[in-house]
């Protein structure tokens, strides 16, 4: 025993490993270089936009730090108020597809949602303005009438439609279908016989999914709606085409005034910026990328500090 | 949420395979491309799809080549028969490429331009970049294009400096090439006919007046039933040439207090907001009793309300539209043949209609490129034509430009180059 332990066996090297090997760091490498330029771009070409003259500023904005506070706003209460629509839904849509439909069902439904996916982010714009749009805003108008006491559902509504409410329908519609369908493999894999002891403990089906499914999906839940608020903050042509936006930070959903979102917001006013203006909206770009840092770094903390009580382990 | 005691107990049942120590969605992700899916069949998805195409290629793969050979001498033999007659058929002389950038209200009506010059002049090859009016004119002070589109003419400090493409010491000139009204647009339930004046759109537009019933609304329009609702008004939420024109107008026109903000790209005050001239033509249309402002070659079947000018009230028409830029006089203080215009919003000439946007055509006046200077020349001369004009009119809803103008603008083509 001693003696084979001090030779060391050496395992051969065989080309398919060095390049399997190879191509895996080189991939790996790539993305963090890919991640850096993107990060130093975004620097170097917001730095102007911090000791800019105020006279740069469209509006009554002064300083970078009060033209973009509104739009982080817009940014991220758009994003939670569509997750808030998409995530209860797709829950259900993946618990109706793992356990509740027959399989044939199940899978064409799948296969329907993975299609949603699909569609055009302008489609959805589209669609935003010229049937979704109209469609609400005779239910706004009642809203405001009978809620407007509650400042959410303050007035005056929006002639249009076109308000922040809107584009978190139109933004939960398209992070829907990545959620279902993280969820949907999450709640397959629920062990067995985790469902079928709550079974037999006489738990009925809701019983089983509750104290079975949905404990040890969690993780995966939050990972799912943690991918889709990516989708929902960094959504650009559908925001900038639904939404009517304005410089304010507004928290009524139902006005034609809205605080738009930092990617609307570059979309909206890229295409006639010159000079500093430039680096004014790539400067707001680099706050995207420091709020989605900073929400992908939180959803990462509340998954582990749930580890320890999910059904998981 | 859910009971714990129940999860704790299940807890100890079983332990998972899935490790979520690596953690996130990573792992959910590999699960989902297919480790655990029930029901589907691994092997469907198996098949050898080298070997198909392998066999494919051998079978088809000689003759193709024969084939793609055969047509290559063919078509070159045609096209050395073909290629005197050709040359005979052009008569235009010019080649060579010339690059444009700037405004993007005169995109469309740029592209028209080139598809008409280039079918005229084959040899020549122009690009026009819609980078916006303040990046276009610096593109073409640094020297990076040979001519510029702008909404809005070149500034004194712009004047001052150097222009790369220029002969060093020269100056560069604004010529009006693109005439575009700006058509106030409305929909509100049983009004067909609107009047407008300055101060009343101001007010509307920068929310002083919130409802169709307002006393200023009712005493320009005696006839009409206005109701009692809210006036929503829509405005471009991008940056835009025709916002600027819109506040501009409204800054000279209406009396002073009633709107201050100076005329810019980016609308000053609150309201709805659309992207483009396309999300205000369809929010004016889907929504209720709105009133937006639009290029009028856009505004489709929507009514278009009419301006007060002077003691009447003027609907918009292309001849009006070109009138009033005929009506204005340049800019002061500037070279004699500049022709940057000083837009007479306040005109009480009811032949004019004073909300339109102009765009110029921002040249040297002599090129440090002789060659170029000619390729310009050639090119302005042309979109500035009858002709041209028509082909704009045509493709990008502008109003053409009164033929004074057009003389005028050739005069000073004829000095460039």
């Amino acid at each position: 025993m001693t003696t084979a332990a001090a030779t060391t066996i050496k395992a051969r090297q065989r080309p398919g490993d060095r390049i399997f090997s190879s191509a895996t760091l080189i991939a790996g490498s790539l993305i963090l270089a890919v991640l850096a330029a993107v990060a130093i771009f975004l620097l170097v070409e917001s730095l102007p936009a911090f000791v800019a003259d105020p006279a740069e500023f469209s509006g009554d904005t002064t300083n970078f730090w009060s033209y973009v506070g509104p739009l982080v706003f817009g940014t991220i209460y758009s994003a939670i108020l569509s997750l808030i629509m998409a995530v209860p839904v797709a829950i259900g849509i993946a618990l109706f597809i793992s356990h509740f439909a027959p399989r044939k069902l199940a899978q064409g439904l799948g296969y329907l949602v993975d299609l949603l996916a699909a569609v055009p982010s302008v489609v959805f714009g589209l669609w935003g303005i010229g049937v979704l749009a109209p469609l609400v805003q005779p239910f706004y108008a009642n809203l405001v009438d009978w809620f407007g006491w509650f400042t959410p559902f303050a007035g005056p509504v929006s002639g249009t439609g076109r308000t922040i409410f809107t584009v978190a329908i139109v933004l939960a519609v398209m992070i829907l279908p990545i959620i279902t369908a993280i969820c949907r493999e999450i709640f397959l894999q629920t062990p067995l016989l985790h469902e079928e002891a709550a079974l037999a403990l006489g738990a009925t089906r809701w019983e089983m999914i509750r104290m079975a499914v949905l404990p040890f999906g969690l993780p995966g839940i939050i990972s799912a709606s943690m991918l889709g608020l990516g989708r929902a903050l960094g959504e650009t042509m559908a925001v900038a085409m639904v939404l009517s936006p304005s410089r304010e930070v507004i928290f009524q959903l139902l006005t034609a005034q809205n605080s738009n979102t930092i990617a609307s917001n570059i979309a909206l006013n890229f295409p006639e910026a010159s000079g500093v203006g430039i680096n004014i909206l790539l400067a707001t770009g680099l706050m995207l990328f420091v709020v989605t840092l900073l929400v992908n770094m939180l959803a990462r903390a509340i998954i582990n500090s749930r580890k320890a009580f999910s059904g998981a382990n | 949420m859910w009971p714990r005691p129940a999860r704790e107990a299940l807890s100890r049942v079983y332990l998972p395979f899935t490790d979520r120590t690596v953690g996130g969605y990573f792992t959910c992700l590999a699960s989902f491309m297919g480790q655990h899916r029930p029901g589907t069949s691994q092997s469907q998805s198996c098949h050898n799809p080298r070997k198909g195409l392998h066999v494919n290629f051998k079978r088809f793969g000689r003759p193709a080549v024969i084939a793609i050979a055969a047509g290559l001498a063919l078509s070159s033999c045609a096209a050395n028969e073909g290629a005197a007659p050709a040359a005979d058929a052009s008569a235009s002389t010019l080649t060579g490429t010339l690059n444009g950038a700037g405004s993007s209200a005169m995109d469309a009506a740029q592209q028209a331009w080139i598809a008409a010059f280039q079918t005229a002049n084959t040899g020549v090859t122009i690009n026009y970049e819609p980078s916006g009016s303040g990046g276009g004119r610096e593109a073409f002070i640094a020297g990076g294009t040979d001519f510029a589109g702008s909404d809005s003419y070149l500034g004194t400090d712009e004047l001052a400096g150097e222009f790369a493409s220029c002969v060093p010491g020269t100056k560069a000139v604004d010529l009006p090439v693109y005439i575009s009204p700006i058509a106030v647009i409305f929909n509100v339930e049983g009004v067909d006919e609107l009047n407008m004046d300055a101060d009343t759109l101001a007010k509307i537009f920068s929310g002083a007046i919130t409802t169709w019933d307002d006393a200023a609304i009712v005493a320009l329009n005696p006839d009409a039933t206005l109701p009692a609702e809210t006036i929503n008004a829509v405005h471009r939420s991008d940056d835009s040439g025709t916002t600027k024109n819109f506040t501009d107008y409204l800054g000279q026109a209406a009396a002073s207090g009633l709107w201050d903000e100076k005329a810019s790209d980016t609308f000053p005050f609150g309201g709805e907001g659309a992207k483009g001239t396309s999300g205000v033509v369809d929010a004016v249309t889907n929504g209720t009793n709105m009133i937006g402002y639009a290029d009028a070659s856009q505004a489709g079947t929507l009514s278009t309300a009419k301006l007060m000018v002077g003691d009447e009230f003027v609907a918009y028409t292309p001849e009006a539209a070109a009138e009033v830029v005929v009506g204005s006089p340049l800019v002061a203080d500037r070279a004699a043949d500049d022709l940057a215009l000083d837009l007479n919003r306040k005109t009480t000439n009811p032949a004019e209609y004073p909300l339109v946007l102009v765009s110029y055509a921002i040249v040297c006046n002599e090129y440090a490129d002789a060659a170029q200077g000619e390729l310009v020349k050639a090119y302005v001369e042309f979109i500035s034509s009858a002709e041209g004009q028509a082909v704009a009119e045509e493709n990008a809803g502008v109003a053409p430009m009164t033929s004074e103008l057009i003389d005028n603008v050739a005069a000073v083509l004829a000095t460039v180059k």
